[in-house]
Formats: structure tokens, C-alpha cells, sequence
């Protein structure tokens, strides 16, 4: 379904066909990294990991940051913030 | 002895486990002050004199409570509550009236609420969340979402997140496209306009309001955008950890806004069109770092594709020093660059035999850096001993190769 309405909203210029394959490229890296195995951590290994600058997410104060490049920008999402909704009037 | 030794079975973690109702666990405190120089408005169609002045300040809080509690399977129940308070100034937004006269400010105002629960024994979690919009006058907003997550052995954890947005757009158009229905009063040092509202003033030739007719009741259209989110987090050894995340967003919809304008070559303006259904796909990429034993790198890249014909990349780079286990200074940059969609076209180039078109130079060619830095203070018994638990503040410089150029400054507080 998902694939069907991605062909149908694309019109695939030769730009375009150049992205669709990054797109393909990213999709087999995240597959590529999701079945992938890494050295095992044991829990009292962590100290470094769980550092709250480690923490895989924007941080709180960056929310509002996020919300200005949303719309001051032509893309949004996969970094934490909106991906629509609102109205970015201004 | 025999017997009483035989009778004792063996303890169980849980045996002296008692559920524990929900309890205040943290409060979260985001301020920030947004300032922003511009032209080329799109308002005004990208014009670049004083008319598309696109200048915007913005100051923006957000609550949020948290309350943490383990029912009686020991899964960790946590209920956020949150709400936001924006106040802004835009020097365009007076520009939805053609004399440059309505109001340039508004108040956005966004509550929230979330759910979440955790069974750390599998390593499952499951959550609900609702959020609500509205700027008087523009819009609404209603957000729902739901996400699942799970752990894996070998230190990973998939997470899946569906969100939905349901939008309503005041259909309020620049005043030249609303008919005056009034006739010209007596008094000729008076004339009507028609406000942006839909409403009437009776000016003086001085520029004062005399009198004030409220409009008919604004017509609304829907906007919906719905996404799909996959990510993936791992860590892949002592010292380093990294993260996928993949969005699928589709909307549909009124997805330009009816006071934008567009001035075709001939001279004549419109309203921007633009088509009724977008698909977006971007997917991001993180890996963080701990370099020895006080600096870490936090790396951030994303790839953004859309049925518009938008493609961008952004690269974004972050330095924690840690100056003592609990104050590090963070300076960061970010790149990002676009292309322009396929409607776009600056001032004045639309023809009128195209079906879409847009002047709104955020669907321009353009790129653009953002750079400052952060100061982080976390001591373990708060600061100066009080409840007051982190204190973060952070500046950036953001500028874009049209002309737009702003700086923000935001402070988080973070109570316990």
C-alpha cells in the first residue's frame, strides 16, 4: 500500500531515479544495521553509554530550534521534531 | 531443624515488591527567544522591498510534568502533561491586509498529554499520546500518536510510531481578493477597508479606525498528515552508539496557506496553489562517540526526499566537553542544503498557465549553517542543593542563502 502510493505521487525524472536509489541505499543500511550483530555490553560496561550526552535523541532544549527549521525549511522529520501539523504562518 | 530447613523456599525478587502509585518525578521547563531578519515574505509573493519584510520574533515556553509509578506487574507507568505558550511578532503577517494594517502578532497555544508503559522485564514499552494546537484566527491542530517498542539480547531496541495530525486551516485571504460590500460613506475624509477577517473598518484619511464591523464566520479546510516511523537504536561497543530512524509521511489536504501570494510575470497577484497530496520520506542517521575520557561526538545526517521534488541533506555535528562530570560546554554546527520543489519560482516568474505555484521561499534552493553552542549543568544533588536538577542553555546563529538570518537563545530547566 505504502509502495503503491509511493510510485503513484513520484514522478521519476532523472533526479529523481538518482534519489529513489539513495532511498533503497539508506532502506538496505537500516535492514543492514537492524540484523546485524554488535560486540555484547554488559550492563556495568555502560558508564560511558548511558552519559546523558549520549542519549540517541535531540535534547529538550533544541525543541524549539526543531520547530523553527521545520518551517523555515523544506523537509522535516526523523530527527525527533514534527513532521506537519501546525501551521508555520509566520 | 530438618524440617524447618526443607519448609524455607527460595526467595523471589518480587516477593517484596509492592506497586507504587503515580508520583511527581519531574518538572520540565523549554524557554526560548527567536529573532529573525528576512525579506522576500512569502506573504508578499518573495517580494524583496520594504512590502516582503519578513521579519519575526518569537517567544515560546513549554511545561511538561511527568509522573512516574510500577503497577502491580512492575511495569512503569509514566504520565506526561504539558503545555506550550508561544507569542510572536511577523512583519508580514500585516501584510495580509494589502495596506500593511493587520494585526503582526499572535499567541499559539498547545497543550499536551502522553502515556507510556514500560515492562522492563521484557524490554517492551507501549504508548499513547494526544496533542492540541490553535493560533487565533490561522488554525488548529489535534495530534495523536502510538508507538511500540522492544529490546533485543544484544543491547537493541526497535520502536515503531504512528502519528496522526488533523488540522483545520482559516481559509483568511489577503483583503484584495475579499469584496467591499459597503457603500462609500458620506464623509469623503472616510473610506472602508475590508480587514483580513473578513470584517469592514472605517478609516479616517489620518489612518484611525472609526468604526469596526466584524466579518461573517471564516470557512476552514482540512489538512491531514499521517506518519509512519521506524527506528532502530544499538550499541555497538563501550564507547559507541548509534541510531536509524525512517519517517513515511503522507499528506493530503489544503497544503498551501490562503494568504500567500504569488505575482505571475505580468504583474497581477493570486493565491498560492499547490497540489492536494505530498509524500515525504526522510531517514536520519545517529552515532555518538565518548572520545577518551571528557569529550564526546554526537553526528547526525539525514537524507529527505518528496513527491514535490524536494530533495536535501543536513549534517550536523556536536562537541561535548565535559569540562567536570557535571558541566560540559557543547559547541555544534549544522549544514543543510535543498533543492527547490517543483512549484516554486521566485517574484514575478509564475505564468498564469501553470496549475501549481508557490513563491514561499522555503521551497526555494537554498542552504543554510547554524552554529553556536551549549552549556550543560547537572550536578547529582542539585544546583546550590536545591531541586533544581539541570540547568541547560543554548545559543545558535542560523543564517540561509536567502537572505534570512536569525538567532535563538533557549533555556531548559529541569526540576526533580
Amino acid at each position: 500500500m505504502i509502495w503503491f502510493t509511493l510510485q503513484k505521487t513520484f514522478t521519476l525524472t532523472k533526479l529523481d531515479m538518482k534519489n529513489y536509489f539513495l532511498i533503497r541505499c539508506c532502506i538496505t543500511a537500516f535492514a543492514g544495521l537492524g540484523i546485524s550483530s554488535c560486540a555484547h555490553v554488559k550492563e556495568y560496561q555502560k558508564s560511558r553509554i548511558n552519559d546523558s550526552e549520549m542519549s540517541l535523541s535531540s535534547r529538550h532544549v533544541e525543541k524549539n530550534e526543531l520547530n523553527a527549521e521545520t518551517y523555515r525549511e523544506g523537509s522535516s522529520g526523523a530527527n525527533g521534531g514534527k513532521t506537519g501539523g501546525g501551521c508555520g504562518c509566520n | 531443624m530438618m524440617v524447618q530447613a526443607f519448609s524455607q523456599g527460595p526467595a523471589t525478587d518480587s516477593s517484596g515488591y509492592k506497586p507504587k502509585k503515580l508520583k511527581l518525578d519531574e518538572i520540565n521547563l523549554v524557554s526560548s527567544y527567536y529573532d529573525q531578519t528576512a525579506n522576500k515574505s512569502a506573504v508578499m509573493g518573495g517580494r524583496t522591498d520594504y512590502k516582503g519584510n519578513g521579519d519575526v520574533t518569537d517567544f515560546a515556553n513549554g511545561l511538561d510534568v511527568t509522573f512516574i509509578g510500577w503497577d502491580h506487574k512492575q511495569r512503569k507507568n509514566t504520565l506526561s502533561v504539558g503545555l506550550g505558550i508561544d507569542h510572536h511578532t511577523a512583519a508580514s503577517q500585516a501584510y495580509v491586509d494589502s495596506n500593511g494594517t493587520s494585526k503582526n502578532d499572535g499567541t499559539r497555544i498547545y497543550p499536551t498529554l502522553s502515556w507510556s508503559r514500560e515492562n522492563e522485564l521484557k524490554g517492551t514499552s507501549f504508548g499513547l499520546g494526544a496533542y492540541y494546537s490553535a493560533e487565533n484566527n490561522y488554525y488548529y491542530s489535534v495530534g495523536l500518536n502510538a508507538s511500540v517498542s522492544k529490546k533485543n539480547k544484544s543491547n537493541g531496541e526497535f520502536s515503531l510510531k504512528m502519528v496522526g495530525y488533523f488540522d483545520q486551516i482559516k481559509m483568511i485571504y489577503p483583503t484584495e481578493f475579499i469584496p467591499v460590500t459597503k457603500t462609500p460613506p458620506a464623509d469623503t475624509t472616510l473610506h472602508y477597508i475590508t480587514t483580513a477577517s473578513g470584517g469592514s473598518e472605517l478609516v479616517s484619511s489620518t489612518g484611525t479606525v472609526v468604526s469596526k464591523t466584524r466579518g461573517p464566520e471564516i470557512p476552514s479546510r482540512p489538512r491531514n498528515t499521517i506518519t509512519g516511523s521506524l527506528s532502530f537504536t544499538q550499541i555497538i561497543n563501550q564507547r559507541m552508539q548509534g541510531s536509524v530512524e525512517l519517517d513515511m509521511v503522507y499528506q493530503s489536504g489544503y497544503l498551501g496557506l490562503p494568504f500567500h501570494r504569488v505575482f505571475y510575470n505580468t504583474g497581477k497577484d493570486t493565491i498560492e496553489s499547490l497540489p492536494s497530496q505530498r509524500f515525504k520520506l526522510p531517514i536520519g542517521f545517529r552515532l555518538n562517540y565518548f572520545l577518551g575520557d571528557n569529550i564526546i561526538l554526537r553526528s547526525y545526517y539525514r537524507f529527505y526526499a518528496d513527491s514535490w521534488g524536494l530533495v536535501s541533506h543536513t549534517f550536523n555535528l556536536e562537541l561535548p566537553v565535559k569540562i567536570t562530570p557535571f558541566f560540559s560546554i557543547s559547541p555544534f554546527y549544522r549544514f543543510y542544503i535543498q533543492t527547490a520543489a517543483r512549484y516554486f519560482a521566485p517574484y514575478a516568474v509564475h505564468t498564469e498557465q501553470e496549475q501549481y505555484f508557490t513563491s514561499n521561499y522555503a521551497l526555494a534552493a537554498f542552504n543554510s549553517s547554524l552554529f553556536g553552542a551549549g552549556v550543560r549543568l547537572a550536578p547529582p544533588r542539585g544546583i546550590f542543593a536545591s531541586s533544581l536538577r539541570i540547568l541547560e542553555l543554548r545559543y545558535g546563529h542560523y543564517s540561509q542563502t536567502t537572505d534570512l538570518n536569525a538567532n535563538i537563545i533557549s533555556l531548559n530547566l529541569v526540576f526533580r
